[in-house]
């Protein structure tokens, strides 16, 4: 982590979108490799290990949370980040419960960019405003039926009031800066929080978030 | 009751057929002088068959005096249903040729069935009589002509008849006559109230029966009924006239409020596009092709009655609605919204308003900010639904802007007051801007939630 420039491997079948990012990213990360399907960044990120994945959530041979998945295991050093145009909410999710450490769009700038990937690489996590958006989403709907049984796994089941405050000021489009102005709390603060919800959403068994992606899938 | 015409010579309607006039004859031989013309059913004013109103243009007698001679002759073992029905049958309406009962004679399966029906009455009247209720006994016959009549009727009236036979029948018999309509919580409603006034009349008999009522009590409670008949007589216009008082007070303050709304539409749509058509001078394309969009959105308004940035049957619901300011604005103004929804509730006035209020707020984000990207953000939680609209441009200094600017004033705070909203704008100048919208949900729209 204290090396200045993370390593960058590149996941995505759009060859035109690949190239765009590794000139966007510049010399501000070292890219050391890409892949455009799962099969090939499985094997070439277990080679490379790099810090950072920029990973498509869509990709032709499955979705981008096989690729996360089956790696986390063997290489839980190397950090996701997931990156993708406009998905469907559950898919997003399950690439995250899967193990990525953030969910930014493609029309991210590049300097913006450079910052998520530094943040991953240094074990926080991203939240772009539509993540945060879905997450509480994810975690809105359930709501009821915790009240109903709060004895269960209740803490990995809900957000505290200050994670939802939080992740509503993401999904308003501020920064961590703005955020802790707004809230009175330290930056360190605000990255705390966010991390505490990226932990609820992975460790979180709570079939709610199963049962809220498949209702989202049917609308 | 006479239902006899009186005064041949105030008939409207001076020729009938002939054929006609000889059935009508066969089956009333006391009929009226010939040079008079025939009955006929009233289309116009008519409340059920158009009997009643029929023999008061014929006579010149008040129609309501001869409903209430039928209401009242009714009481009296159905009498005046039997009458009535008949008339029914064999007057032919205004303007329509052959009564009901000779097309009836065609329909063998009408037949067959009114028989059965009147037969089964027939039986069911014939053992209650055997079990010494005796009131039924002697005046049995009227209720079962009346149902074999009714049944003939229905399948054998043209098709407005039916119509409004359905309408009469709706209130009584409900969802399986099939008004497309009426939604479940009604039908259910109605099957409640039905199953209500079943058990009660159940009751009721029953207690007449088993009691061995005599015949003196039913009279008390005949006579109470003819005078809440008069009485809804005699009151009935002016209760009607109140109605339609009040009414008319609700209709002025809407339409009072729809002016308002109004104004502030064009505001948005007509104002705004000439706004952006002066900004664009220099660009003949993209005022040619403004001024068209405004063209059509106009159009839609005065002609499909589609409002102007209302989003009205665009969307259904807020994450919709949502989805569409941020096609629009990203399509007209060439910047980023980032448009971001929790939870979704369907749409109604309300919230219509919420939508138009965070549409103008964007779009004075996208024009004057100057910033490439607007924030939209809609959460909808079980008490409101919350929209915040933030860029990041120049900001402004809320305290100074002018009174003629009535851009976030008018289109913005009124519209969100005038329902109950809020509206809260921070800004700093240099930092940008944020628009804060929130609307306590109401009862009504709490139901629909399809986000949990």
């Amino acid at each position: 982590m204290s090396d200045p420039r993370p390593t960058v491997f590149i996941v995505d079948d759009h060859g035109l979108f690949r190239s765009g990012v590794r000139s966007e990213l510049g010399d501000l990360v070292d890219v050391v490799g890409e892949a455009d399907d799962v099969q090939p960044a499985i094997i070439g990120i277990a080679r490379s290990e790099p810090d950072v994945v920029l990973l498509d959530v869509h990709l032709p041979g499955g979705g981008g949370q096989d690729v996360v998945s089956v790696l986390t295991k063997s290489h839980p050093q190397v950090r996701f980040l997931a990156l993708s145009a406009s998905d469907a909410p559950e898919d997003v999710i399950a690439v995250i419960r899967s193990g990525a450490r953030g969910y930014v769009t493609k029309t991210i700038s590049g300097a913006e960019l450079v910052d998520a990937i530094r943040r991953v690489a240094a074990g926080d996590a991203v939240f772009s405003p539509r993540l945060a958006g879905f997450v509480l989403d994810a975690f809105a709907s359930a709501q009821p039926e915790q009240r109903v049984r709060p004895a269960f796994d209740s803490e990995l089941d809900q957000l505290t009031p200050r994670e939802r405050d939080v992740l509503r000021l993401i999904a308003r489009g501020y920064t961590y800066k703005e955020i802790a102005r707004e809230l009175f709390i330290s930056v360190k603060t605000v990255e705390s929080h966010v991390s505490s919800v990226l932990r609820k959403l992975q460790l979180s068994t709570r079939h709610q978030l199963t049962r809220w992606a498949a209702e989202r899938r049917l609308n | 009751m006479d239902e006899q015409p009186q005064s041949p010579e105030a008939s409207p309607y001076p020729d009938g057929q002939p054929g006609l006039r000889a059935a009508w004859a066969l089956h009333r031989p006391s009929a009226w002088p010939r040079d008079g013309g025939p009955l006929r059913r009233q289309q116009q004013g008519r409340f059920v068959g158009g009997v009643a109103a029929g023999i008061s243009a014929r006579t010149g007698i008040g129609v309501n005096i001869i409903r209430t001679a039928f209401v009242l002759s009714s009481l009296a073992g159905g009498f005046g249903v039997a009458v009535y029905v008949l008339a029914w049958l064999f007057v032919p309406a205004v303007r329509e040729e052959g009564n009901i009962a000779s097309r009836a004679q065609s329909d063998r399966r009408g037949i067959a069935l009114a028989a059965a029906a009147s037969s089964l009455l027939a039986v069911l009247l014939l053992i209650a009589s055997l079990l010494n209720i005796g009131w039924l006994g002697s005046l049995s016959w009227p209720p079962v002509i009346a149902l074999a009549g009714l049944v003939l009727i229905w399948r054998n009236a043209s098709q407005e008849e039916q119509a409004v036979m359905r309408r009469l029948a709706e209130p009584i018999v409900g969802g399986p006559l099939g008004s497309p309509g009426s939604g479940s919580g009604r039908r259910s409603r109605f099957r409640l109230r039905l199953i209500i006034a079943l058990l009660l009349l159940i009751v009721g008999l029953a207690i007449l029966i088993s009691q061995q009522i005599n015949r003196m009590l039913l009279w008390p409670l005949t006579g109470v009924l003819a005078i809440i008949a008069a009485i809804v007589l005699l009151l009935g216009p002016w209760w009607l006239r109140i109605a339609r008082d009040s009414l008319a007070e609700r209709q002025a303050r809407i339409r009072a409020e729809e002016r308002a709304e109004m104004a502030s539409r064009v505001h948005d749509s007509v104002l705004q596009t000439l706004a952006l058509i002066q900004r664009r001078a220099h660009d003949p394309n993209q005022v040619v092709s403004l001024a068209r969009a405004q063209e059509r959105e106009l159009r839609s308004w005065l002609f499909d009655g589609r409002a102007p940035g209302s989003l009205d049957g665009l969307a259904t619901t807020l994450a919709g609605g949502v989805r569409l300011i941020q096609q629009e604005v990203e399509a007209q103004h060439g910047i980023v919204v980032e448009a971001i929804s929790v939870g979704d509730c369907a749409l109604d006035d309300d919230l219509a308003a919420v939508l138009a209020a965070a549409r103008e707020a964007t779009v004075n984000a996208a024009k004057w900010s100057g910033a490439g990207t607007v924030s939209l953000f809609a959460e909808v939680e079980p008490a409101a639904v919350s929209v915040f609209v933030r860029d990041r441009g120049r900001g402004f200094d809320p305290a100074a802007v002018p009174e003629d600017r009535k851009g976030l004033a008018e289109s913005v705070r009124a519209r969100m007051e005038r329902r109950g909203g809020s509206v809260t704008v921070r800004s700093t100048p240099g930092a940008g801007t944020e628009v804060v919208l929130t609307m306590p949900r109401t009862a009504s729209h709490r139901e629909p939630s399809p986000a949990t």
